[in-house]
């Protein structure tokens, strides 16, 4: 089987490391070899699958030896739970210097060193909450990230964030084959959450490809730096982990996303009672105002 | 000459005709960059549109911010470091390439011809160069004890990784207790390198300005300083020893041979006297509003723009000045003279056309006019409208002046105006060279000069007649003509 590059985007905060580390962990369970990039300067794309606080990234480690140059691939590359490779690109502290740029470099190291020649199944980039430039598109460029999966949940701004995301997707469909593969709920409990996401999915042209209830257990593992198949491969969240993988390696769903303007995604929320039908009334008022 | 010289309908007709092969958007807006000289006509905005985007798909000779500031405006202050910071090529590319004389010994009290930069990797632009920017301040600071100050002059990335370098600059200045100024001039910024000029004069008034605003100054009635004179092979030095003899004192040099002192020591001038317009007008304007210090205009190409110029100069002082005045126009009238006699005769009636930067395609006109010479179209890399309304009075009526012209638009022009000499730089030396045309640098003064003042003069007529009346010129033919004739005349004989 050919490798199948995948890539996790979404709002910032919804879960895509942990909801990736345990999919990932599903999908080595059953004998696939693949391999984590994290593209996130957090660096903590990989920690539940190598028990680490934070693995050495790309960039850190090129920055002490001088050039990336100067770097071997066994340096930056740790192999954790299940023979999962992994690797950080790194990048700077909040506020300085150039995350994207980052990215790129890294990536760009991993290609030339090889890391893609291995016989992997799977390589997951686990990306920065929001495409902010650039360097954040590197992962669904021409020849990387051929699916793309989008992490959401119920809430408006993981909505939005997934319609965003969508848009950019669109751009690199037309000049590449990078695909919207579908949309993964992890769920936050807000009321007909599925059916919403569902709906969601089928505005923008692809599927939802599973719902991710929500589990304390996830967070128990976490505190363990581990995946819940790891932590407890018996319990209920471990068995949804496992049905996500078996979906994603079964997926050939990949569409060109048809991403909706901002007043279809309201009236959507609207309709499901997320959001309020607006009021053009109250609009710039302030509290005083609307008292009086 | 009447058969030399264009009607407007003529020089109109040139321009359409030169701009027929554009698409038609690109024809529209060049046109507007393009026009017949009419010195009826007050204002330049009228006839001609300046300081805007270069299309994409011409050769532009222009530069950028990072020219502006680093090459131009701050480069030439000889006792600080101007740290190109950012990748290497901006620093080592441009190096010592503008002949900005200066006095002292490089590497220890000046540092007019070094590069220093932060030579950014990988790394650098990923993780920030702050870190590594104070790093060197510090090491220029242990290495290179009698600077006097430095700046940070930005490269282009910096203005997209963020670095804080005002914060750096803040910092730096606590630690080594010497001015440090973050310039923001990287290259992406504006359309050339005029924005590069400005940013660098607004640097010069946030940072440096105001630093002896409340030290004693021991100062005389006759305090001028010269702004925008780079010295550019020795040019501020043949104009400063004019200033002199007419017994005013030169408390300042802008920037070529110019130190910090001189810069925070110039609103203690009774006149600032500005040389290059356009790139250091902004900084003029703020000493007039906040020191009240007027300034003045001048031109020191040619006896005759020397002779107006002194007379100007001396008009804001009393009599003796004056006096003085006339004195030393008196005591090198026998000198330039003798350059007219010598060198009139071989250059009379020959015509010029230039395109240059700031301040030279119209300073210089005067120059050739009194070798007989005429400047038959004139242009501006990076001017402004101001620059242009400046040009119109010292252009003759139909002439051709065109701003940011692309290298197609100048080949062409010169083929069909055929000038006897063309005054450009280094992008545009060759290709009229090989053309045929007697060709002089005149940014660089092609590695001579120095061209202002009297003495300069000497040296301008010289280099023209040098030039102009080389022997090489005749020889230069493509040898697939020479064949040609020469098999004609085979044939003629046969």
């Amino acid at each position: 089987m050919a490798m199948r590059q995948c890539a996790i985007y979404g709002k910032g905060g919804i879960g895509k490391s942990t909801t990736t580390q345990n999919l990932v962990a599903g999908i080595a369970e059953l004998g696939k070899k693949v391999m984590i990039v994290g593209c996130d300067p957090k660096a903590d794309s990989t920690r539940l699958i190598l028990h680490a606080k934070a693995q050495n990234t790309i960039m850190e480690m090129a920055a002490e030896a001088g050039t990336v140059e100067d770097l071997e691939l066994e340096d930056v590359l740790k192999t954790g739970y299940s023979n999962i490779k992994c690797v950080e690109s790194g990048g700077p502290e909040p506020g300085v210097g150039c995350a994207g740029r980052g990215v790129i470099t890294a990536i760009n190291f991993l290609e030339e060193e090889g890391a893609y020649e291995e016989d992997l199944d799977f390589v997951f980039y686990d990306v920065l909450g929001d495409v902010v430039c650039g360097g954040f598109a590197m992962p669904i460029r021409e020849n990387k990230a051929q699916e793309i999966y989008i992490v959401c949940s119920g809430e408006m701004m993981a909505m939005y964030a997934a319609n965003n995301i969508s848009k950019g997707i669109v751009k690199y469909a037309n000049s590449g084959s990078v695909r919207l593969a579908g949309l993964i709920c992890n769920s936050r409990e807000t009321d007909r959450e599925d059916e919403l996401i569902m709906e969601l999915a089928n505005r923008l042209g692809t599927t939802m490809i599973h719902f991710v209830p929500r589990d304390n257990i996830v967070q128990r593992a976490e505190i363990r730096r581990m995946t819940v198949i790891e932590y407890d491969p018996t319990c209920k969240q471990a068995a949804e982990y496992r049905t996500l993988a078996n979906k994603i390696i079964e997926n050939d769903n990949l569409n060109i996303p048809t991403p909706i303007t901002m007043d279809e995604l309201e009236e959507l929320l609207m309709e499901f009672g997320i959001m309020d039908v607006e009021d053009e009334e109250i609009i710039g008022q302030t509290a005083e105002a609307e008292t009086t | 000459m009447s058969t030399n010289h264009m009607t407007p309908e003529e020089t109109q007709a040139l321009i359409q005709e030169v701009l027929e092969v554009y698409p038609e958007d690109a024809k529209k807006d060049r046109a507007k960059h393009l026009m017949v000289n009419d010195q009826e006509v007050e204002q330049s905005k009228k006839c001609i549109t300046s300081n805007r985007k270069s299309l994409p798909g011409v050769m532009t000779v222009r530069g950028c911010a990072y020219a502006g500031s680093k090459g131009v405006v701050w480069g030439p202050i000889k006792d600080m470091v101007h740290i190109s910071h950012g990748p290497v090529g901006c620093g080592q590319y441009s190096r010592a390439g503008r002949r900005n004389y200066y006095v002292g010994t490089t590497g220890i009290n000046t540092f007019g011809t070094m590069n220093f930069t932060s030579d950014f990797q990988e790394k650098d632009i990923v993780f920030g160069g702050d870190k590594k920017l104070s790093k060197i301040m510090l090491e220029i600071e242990e290495l290179f004890p009698l600077n006097k100050g430095i700046t940070i002059q930005s490269e282009c990335p910096i203005g997209l990784i963020g670095d804080d370098i005002e914060a750096i600059a803040k910092q730096t200045t606590k630690d080594v207790k010497k001015p440090v100024v973050p310039v923001r001039c990287e290259g992406f910024r504006g359309v050339s390198q005029s924005l590069g000029h400005h940013i660098a004069n607004d640097a010069i008034r946030d940072w440096v300005l105001h630093n002896r605003d409340n030290d004693a100054f021991d100062d005389t009635p006759y305090d001028v300083t010269i702004i925008g004179d780079y010295n550019i092979g020795g040019d501020a030095w043949s104009s400063r020893t004019l200033l002199e003899e007419m017994g005013l004192r030169v408390i300042a040099q802008w920037s070529g041979d110019g130190t910090l002192a001189e810069m925070e020591n110039t609103p203690k001038a009774k006149l600032n006297l500005l040389h290059c317009y356009r790139s250091m007008n902004y900084i003029s304007r703020h000493m007039e509003e906040k020191y009240g210090i007027p300034w003045k205009e001048y031109n020191f190409f040619g006896p005759t723009k020397i002779a107006e110029s002194l007379r100007d100069i001396a008009s804001f002082f009393d009599d003796t000045i004056k006096a003085n005045t006339e004195k030393v126009i008196e005591k090198y009238r026998a000198e330039y003279q003798a350059v007219i006699d010598k060198y009139k005769p071989r250059l009379e009636g020959k015509r010029v056309m230039l395109y240059v930067g700031g301040l030279r395609p119209r300073h210089v006109i005067g120059a050739y006019e009194d070798l007989g010479m005429e400047v038959v179209g004139t242009g501006y890399e990076f001017g402004h409208n101001d620059d242009y309304d400046r040009t119109i009075k010292e252009m003759g009526n139909a002439t051709l002046i065109f701003d940011d012209v692309t290298g197609y638009e100048f080949e062409e022009f010169v083929k069909r105006v055929k000038p006897d000499l063309i005054g450009s730089g280094i992008k545009e030396k060759y290709i009229f060279q090989k053309m045929g045309i007697p060709f002089r640098q005149m940014h660089s003064w092609d590695y001579s000069g120095p061209y202002h003042g009297y003495d300069g003069f000497a040296i301008f007529a010289r280099d023209m007649d040098m030039t102009l009346n080389n022997p090489c010129w005749s020889k230069v033919k493509v040898p697939w003509l020479i064949e040609d004739e020469e098999e004609t005349a085979v044939a003629a004989s046969a």
